[in-house]
Parts: structure tokens; C-alpha cells; sequence
């Protein structure tokens, strides 16, 4: 997934919470996993220039989860070396992280049926903020 | 812990007026190739149309539409390519001629992904064509897009309509609006399915000859426009503007 439409996805979340709890956000917490290759540069770039009024001094915490597969077919657990994929195979993942299933095989026995046990997807882990009223 | 990817979904589809959903309930029915003709006859009325596939294990519209050399462009998310007119979008452009043997919370996955990414900016319609069937993607196109409505798409086949109805049964009980029904691939016309679309009380919108001319237009989107199949949906199109 691209970091702009992420950034805009969590600002979007985190801002429904603040209006819904009445809070001025302090912290926010993303986990990210490795998966999706995202660029935390940009996307604390892109969170900072989304941020709305009620996230004003909020600071950005990015967390990023190793990968980890298990193959259905052999129960082969493995760490993914997403530098082993070739430009083309590592965008095509990088915008649709099923994509793995397309490009990566177990390594010990080729199959493309895994399961990812850890490292995928972006999500808002925690949203921390005071009360407005006090 | 939310997905941030669910909170823009709805916004990414905010401005397309009309979603409609191209479906069956088995294979090989002619439900893509309604699904690119469909998009196309609504094209040549001026109005703005996008096309998706979320027929990911099986995708074939882009084999249809002849797309080659087309690529998204990287802009704060996805901009769909144009082709034949159509605003395009497919897993092809990520999977390309490989298999992508996905299971169903990775359809699930990558159906959400890829419908938060794109950026489809002003349609008049968004036609997608769906997988065959009561599985994934179908329940989560009717879980995540609002205002989606379906166009049934059969062949005379015994077959083929008994799992229409199990479709149709499905729809109405998540109270999703169905367009109606194209009986496609009609050789000898006794009305039959006519009859039996009626009794499921939704509407018999037409049917489409079998065309043996059709599998030369492949990849031609002029000679797609040229084919029986093509004035018989136009003909379909009207009553359904």
C-alpha cells in the first residue's frame, strides 16, 4: 500500500477517535509490517503533513514487524529476505502484499502456499491523547 | 488495533455515482466479457466509467480489453490507467502473467488493498467484475461498498441458473439490490429462464444470442463494438438507463 493513502487512512482513523472521545492526541503508535515495505520516511513525512487539529503536537511512532512465513504445504517456518526479490516483484508486493504469494516460494520445499504468520499489514496500535474538557 | 485501510476505502469510491457489481454463480458464463462490453456501452453514452477485476486467481479483462505496456501511475495512492476508454484497474498489473493462487483471506487482502489504493477520482459508473460464486470477494464487496447493486449474468443451462438462485437468495437476504438478470449464450429461445427469473421476483433484463463471432474480437476493443454481443447488451443498456 502507498505511504500517502496509508497516512491518510490512519490520520483518518485517528481523528474519527479524537472527535469521538473529545481528546487532543498526544501520541499515536503504528505498527507496520515488513511486508508492505513501506518507506518510513516518507510516511512520517506524509502523517506529518496530514495531520489535523486534533493531533496538532501528536508524535508519530513507527513500529515495524519482522516478517515471518510458514508453509502450509511442508510447515517450513522462515524470516523473509525481501532483498532477494527483484525490483518489478518487490513493487508489485509493496502496493499489494498478497503479491508474496505470487513471487515468494518456501525454501525448502518451492510451494507458494504460506501463510503469513507475522509482518503484514499497517495498523493503528494505539492512539494516546488528553481530554479537552479536562 | 484498527485498519487504517477500511477508513479510506469508503472516501476512494466517494465519487463514483453508480457501482455495479458483475456476477454468477459459476464460471464461464460470459460474466467478463459483459462486465468489459457493459463498461464500454455506457463509455460510448459519455458518461465517465471505471473497470475493476476482482477476479484475482482468474483474471481475464484485460485479455479482453487487449491491455499491454499499461501501467498505474504513483500518485498519493493509484491512478487507474486508461484503456479502451476506461478508467482500468487489475491484479494483472501487480501479478502480471504469473499465477497468483490465493487463499480467501488473502483475496480478502488484496481486494481491500487494492480498493483503498485506487484512486478512481469522478465516475459516472464503476463496473467491476466479480469471481464466480458466493465466495470472498462477493461478501466482501457487499460488506464494504455501499450503494453496490448486481447484474446477474446466466446461460440458458440448467446448471448454470441453479446457482443463480442460491446468488440471488444470497443478495436478497443481505437486502442487496439486484439490477436484474442477462441470460447470455442463447441458442434456442423457449423463455424458460424468463419464467424462472420471474418467479424469483427480479427482473429478466434481456438475453444475449450465442456468438461465434465473438472470440475473434478478443483483445480489439473496436472489434468488440462490431460483435452481435455488443448490440445485444447495448440494446439490454437501454432499458436499463
Amino acid at each position: 500500500m502507498h505511504e500517502w493513502a496509508l497516512a491518510e487512512g490512519i490520520i483518518s482513523k485517528a481523528d474519527r477517535i479524537a472527535i469521538e472521545n473529545n481528546l487532543e492526541i498526544t501520541d499515536i503508535v503504528i505498527q507496520i509490517g515488513e511486508l508492505q515495505q513501506i518507506d518510513d520516511e516518507i510516511l512520517q513525512f506524509a502523517l506529518e503533513q496530514l495531520r489535523t487539529d486534533n493531533m496538532k503536537k501528536a508524535r508519530f511512532t513507527l513500529e515495524t514487524i519482522k516478517a515471518k512465513l510458514k508453509c502450509r504445504a511442508c510447515g517450513e517456518e522462515w524470516r523473509l529476505d525481501l532483498s532477494s526479490l527483484d525490483e518489478e516483484s518487490s513493487e508489485a508486493v509493496h502496493f499489494v502484499p498478497e503479491m508474496a504469494h505470487v513471487y515468494i516460494k518456501c525454501p525448502r520445499c518451492g510451494s507458494p502456499d504460506f501463510e503469513v504468520l507475522e509482518g503484514r499489514g499497517v495498523w493503528l496500535a494505539s492512539v494516546r491523547g488528553v481530554r479537552k474538557d479536562g | 488495533m484498527a485498519d487504517p485501510r477500511l477508513e479510506i476505502l469508503e472516501r476512494r469510491l466517494a465519487n463514483v455515482r453508480k457501482i455495479i457489481a458483475v456476477s454468477s454463480g459459476k464460471g464461464g458464463v460470459g460474466k467478463s466479457v459483459t462486465s468489459v462490453v457493459l463498461a464500454l456501452a455506457l463509455r460510448d453514452r459519455r458518461f465517465k466509467v471505471g473497470l475493476l477485476d476482482l477476479d484475482f486467481t482468474s483474471p481475464s479483462t484485460h485479455v479482453i480489453l487487449g491491455v499491454r505496456d499499461l501501467q498505474p501511475i504513483e500518485d498519493y495512492g493509484i491512478i487507474p490507467p486508461v484503456a479502451g476508454g476506461l478508467s482500468y484497474m487489475s491484479i494483472v498489473f501487480y501479478a502480471f502473467d504469473n499465477p497468483a493462487p490465493l487463499r480467501g483471506l488473502d483475496v480478502s487482502n488484496s481486494l481491500i488493498e487494492l480498493m483503498a489504493i485506487t484512486r478512481w477520482g469522478e465516475l459516472d459508473y464503476l463496473i467491476i467484475d466479480m469471481p464466480p460464486g458466493l465466495g470472498d470477494a462477493t461478501l466482501d464487496v457487499i460488506r464494504l461498498v455501499k450503494n453496490i447493486s448486481f447484474l446477474i449474468v446466466t446461460t440458458p443451462s440448467i446448471l448454470a441458473f441453479e446457482t443463480v438462485k442460491k446468488l440471488v437468495n444470497l443478495l436478497n437476504s443481505l437486502k442487496t439490490p439486484i439490477l436484474g438478470v442477462v441470460e447470455n449464450m442463447v441458442m434456442d429461445d423457449k423463455g424458460r429462464i424468463r419464467g424462472e427469473v420471474d418467479k424469483l421476483g427480479v427482473r429478466y433484463l434481456g438475453e444475449i444470442a450465442y456468438d461465434a463471432g465473438l472470440e475473434a474480437s478478443m483483445g480489439s476493443v473496436e472489434k468488440l463494438k462490431g460483435t452481435r454481443f455488443y448490440v445485444s447488451l447495448e440494446r439490454i443498456l437501454k432499458g436499463l438507463l
